[in-house]
């Protein structure tokens, strides 16, 4: 409390316009907006393009076996094979923790989803779908920073998360977001809990044009995630969760914390991770190898996700992505090389899954752009703003801001 | 063609009087901070006085042209073993440590990943060679390549030697031949293993869009599947010696169309003539000069001053000494609006604090691992388009608040006064005035988790 008052007259020393406290933050409200809708948002972004083909994968199309001799995935029943979708598609066996999702109807994928802009730059590709603007370089903020304007409720710093060292493309923007490091650092203590080192440092920074208000977000968030981290539920949570045993490192890990937060503390309301390492240019493998290695734990880490949320799941909605696909044909060398149209991934419970939605063309040669890759037929921006629309209840309005000049398209009932 | 899009620009920044453009430059010890946040690692003590004494100018050229490292310092280089490695004697001891027994490779790899963090983090602290060691810092992200990725654990280290820190004031053309040819750079980007009917497009692609012309550069996928084509062949013989080898027999010898001109079948010079393209292409001349003069000058460098150091690329054929030089003596340089400018990168920000503390480097593992926290591993970059050195890439509340930690826990036992002596004028009165006030513990730690010492 009397922290939380000497933010306050810091920021106000700060010649800050920056209101601090449960309630003061109404004053960046949106105009008109209403109470918070308790509904979540988590997008899993997967940097370096992940072969979507080899994720949700045509297995009974001849041509994807033709295509790929190397590096198809077999056939449901088959050693190593594919776990069957709906007959056609089949999923990456590494992904198996995945599976109930999808028979409970929790899992849906949107095939051939993905930018309309040409580019097989992975710079270039994730910066538009971060900023959801193709082809637009000088937007400045990222989509998710602009949804959090959107939506009804407080704009804390901790309404938005990320997890990782360094804050995301995807929330930079004008309203407050904060991250959190990865694993246990995250919710660790530091210097600047001790009053002596705070009150120093807060002198140090109050007034600074340039960094004070970051400083103040990391301050803020930094109290509140501890108090969430350390209240008695959480700490007795994770440890009946993890049965003594503790989670893999790296994304299951921060899956873990990510969602017992979350509970802890319901102003968290969209959260986003980036995981590297898709970039498959040789050796890929098929059910097992490099890709299979990365999915397992992305697997693993989505259930975790998914199961600790508990009955928020109900009221989340996970979103995978990638920043373009990887050419239907393997190379020369078991891998392959920068593609388009992907497969998007919606995970939530009350996700109308258990489908491949997307419109499907099939993989024959006349079939696919520039007789490389999937084409695009449904824009990415389409299945977020079907999220955001559905599952926030943005009305047109905010929906417009979030993401302008958004394509139309037939109507998508995943959500 | 590509030539006359710089034409606005330039005509622009001429016919502008010059004093609208600029405010006086800055000078005296503020030039001395400046020059010293941008051309070295930060002051360490005594550093400010002595750029006043010679001149920011001089400092520069000394800069360039310097002299050899000091004797204790060599010395102590000389004691890190795998750092004396060629490619191929790191390779055949990673490849002899996989059939033994278990762990060894991994101790192996943990050495050499120890070892070359080490000589790179002694150079920079302690190196007087200072815009060196920056440059290193500049062309190894620029050329990046991940050490995590299966042999290039052991090859990053005789890549930096070999194809990064010889070139880094010479010609673009020899550094760029020096990466294509390097094992390090093959394994990465894959180019060893494509051949005619296995084409394989990842450097190529990553060749134009990052070391080269530039996304917007002015070519196509059909160029990057062409490039591929030229550049098949390009491997090296793992087992014999990790040496660069032009394999004719995987070699596509069909005819090629690129970049708008056709290319006769030519063998390994068809590689050759295309680095040579690029290394003096337009595209190429400005997006490395805007490249540097981000890394040197501010986040969004002067159009004006980008245009001319990419004329003075074109015109000493990609000369990067010549293209400094336009740069740092260039008005835009010593612009009072730029000082401070720069949020340090994770790398800057660690390095300057052992530089203005005068730590001795007697631990490296402190320092790598704030760095990977940081979320800037050493050598740890996964992507070829390397650690980008911006405030939105950089500045974020988590990072900040690891930042004044790890200044508090490098600064228990120094001495504040020192500290704040060494580092002048970057110390603004306020923080000055704050640091005063507080408990004298404190102090140091304060001055290096300051919103002055973020900046640069």
């Amino acid at each position: 409390m009397q922290r939380r008052q000497f933010l306050n007259a810091l920021a106000a020393s700060a010649g800050l316009i920056l209101p601090l406290g449960p309630h003061a933050w109404a004053a960046t409200m949106a105009p008109g907006s209403a109470a918070p809708t308790g509904k979540k948002l988590i997008v899993v972004m997967l940097r370096g393009a992940v072969d979507g083909l080899n994720v949700v994968a045509p297995v009974a199309d001849p041509e994807y076996a033709r295509l790929r001799p190397n590096i198809a995935l077999a056939k449901p029943g088959a050693d190593d094979g594919a776990l069957n979708l709906d007959g056609y598609f089949g999923l990456h066996p590494a992904l198996a923790p995945l599976l109930p999702l999808w028979q409970q109807k929790k899992l849906a994928f949107v095939h051939a989803s993905g930018s309309p802009d040409a580019s097989r730059s992975h710079f270039d590709a994730q910066d538009y779908m971060e900023s959801a603007t193709p082809g637009v370089k000088s937007t400045q903020d990222g989509w998710m920073n602009r949804l959090l304007g959107a939506l009804p409720g407080e704009a804390t710093p901790t309404r938005a998360l990320s997890i990782g060292p360094v804050m995301p493309r995807i929330l930079s923007g004008a309203l407050p977001a904060t991250n959190l490091a990865n694993g246990a650092a995250g919710t660790r203590a530091t210097p600047l809990d001790r009053p002596q080192i705070a009150k120093a440092f807060d002198a140090l920074y109050a007034g600074n044009e340039r960094f004070a208000k970051v400083y103040l977000d990391g301050r803020q968030a930094h109290e509140e995630v501890m108090a969430a981290a350390n209240s008695g539920s959480m700490m007795a949570e994770m440890q009946a969760a993890d049965n003594g045993a503790p989670l893999p490192n790296g994304f299951p890990d921060d899956a873990a914390r990510l969602a017992t937060l979350m509970r802890n503390k319901p102003n968290i309301q969209l959260a986003f991770i980036a995981l590297g390492g898709w970039d498959t240019h040789a050796n890929q493998g098929a059910a097992t190898g490099q890709l299979a290695n990365r999915l397992q734990p992305l697997g693993v880490g989505l259930a975790t996700l998914a199961q600790r949320l508990g009955p928020l799941f109900d009221d989340t909605v996970i979103v995978v992505m990638s920043e373009f696909g990887r050419t239907a044909r393997e190379n020369g060398n078991g891998g392959t090389d920068h593609g388009h149209g992907n497969a998007m991934w919606l995970l939530g419970g009350k996700v109308q899954g258990g489908k491949v939605a997307g419109e499907w063309k099939g993989l024959a040669d006349a079939q696919l752009n520039e007789g490389r890759d999937l084409p695009v037929t449904t824009d990415f921006r389409r299945v977020l703003a079907h999220v955001a629309e559905r599952h926030l209840q943005l009305n047109a309005g905010a929906l417009a801001r979030t993401f302008p000049n958004l394509p139309s398209g037939p109507t998508l009932n995943l959500v | 063609m590509r030539r006359y899009a710089f034409a606005p620009l330039l005509v622009a920044a001429l016919t502008l009087p010059q004093a609208v453009l600029w405010a006086a430059p800055l000078a005296g010890e503020q030039a001395a901070v400046h020059v010293l946040n941008r051309a070295a690692f930060g002051p360490r003590p005594g550093d400010i006085d002595r750029v006043r004494q010679i001149g920011v100018q001089a400092y520069i050229e000394e800069q360039m042209n310097p002299a050899p490292l000091p004797l204790a310092l060599s010395q102590r280089l000389d004691k890190l073993e795998t750092l004396q490695l060629s490619a191929g004697e790191a390779l055949a001891r990673f490849q002899e440590a996989r059939q033994e027994k278990n762990g060894e490779r991994r101790e192996l790899v943990k050495q050499m990943a120890s070892e070359a963090a080490e000589a790179r983090l002694l150079r920079a602290i302690e190196s007087p060679r200072q815009l060196e060691e920056v440059m290193v810092d500049f062309w190894y992200n620029h050329f990046n390549v991940f050490a995590g990725k299966g042999q290039d654990h052991v090859l990053v280290a005789s890549y930096e030697r070999d194809a990064i820190r010889p070139y880094v004031f010479g010609s673009f053309r020899q550094m760029l031949g020096a990466t294509a040819h390097h094992p390090a750079m093959l394994f990465y980007l894959d180019n060893w293993v494509s051949k005619a009917g296995g084409l394989n497009e990842n450097y190529a692609r990553e060749l134009m869009e990052l070391h080269t012309l530039g996304v917007d550069g002015g070519y196509t996928q059909k160029d990057v599947t062409e490039l591929a084509r030229m550049l098949t062949g390009w491997t090296y013989a793992p087992r014999r010696g990790a040496q660069f080898v032009f394999d004719p027999r995987r070699h596509d010898n069909g005819a090629k169309t690129w970049l708008g001109k056709p290319v006769a079948a030519r063998g390994v010079n068809e590689g050759e003539y295309a680095l040579d393209v690029l290394a003096v292409h337009p595209s190429t001349a400005r997006n490395i000069s805007r490249e540097l003069a981000q890394y040197f000058v501010a986040d969004q460098p002067p159009p004006a001053l980008v245009e001319r150091m990419a004329q003075t690329w074109i015109s000493s054929n990609g000369d990067i000494r010549s293209v400094l030089r336009t740069m740092f003596s260039s008005q835009e340089f010593l612009d009072p609006q730029y000082a401070g400018a720069k949020y340090k990168t994770p790398y800057q920000f660690v390095v300057s604090a052992s530089r203005a503390s005068a730590m001795p480097m007697t631990e490296v593992k402190p320092l790598v691992g704030i760095l990977a926290r940081l979320g800037m591993p050493l050598y740890g970059c996964q992507t070829p388009d390397g650690y980008k050195n911006t405030e939105a890439a950089w500045l974020n509340p988590d990072g900040l608040s690891r930042r004044i930690s790890y200044a508090l826990s490098i600064s228990s036992g120094a001495d504040a006064a020192a500290v704040q002596d060494a580092l002048g004028a970057s110390v603004s009165k306020r923080t000055a005035a704050i640091v005063a006030d507080s408990n004298e513990r404190l102090r140091a730690g304060m001055l290096l988790g300051s919103p002055d010492f973020m900046q640069r």
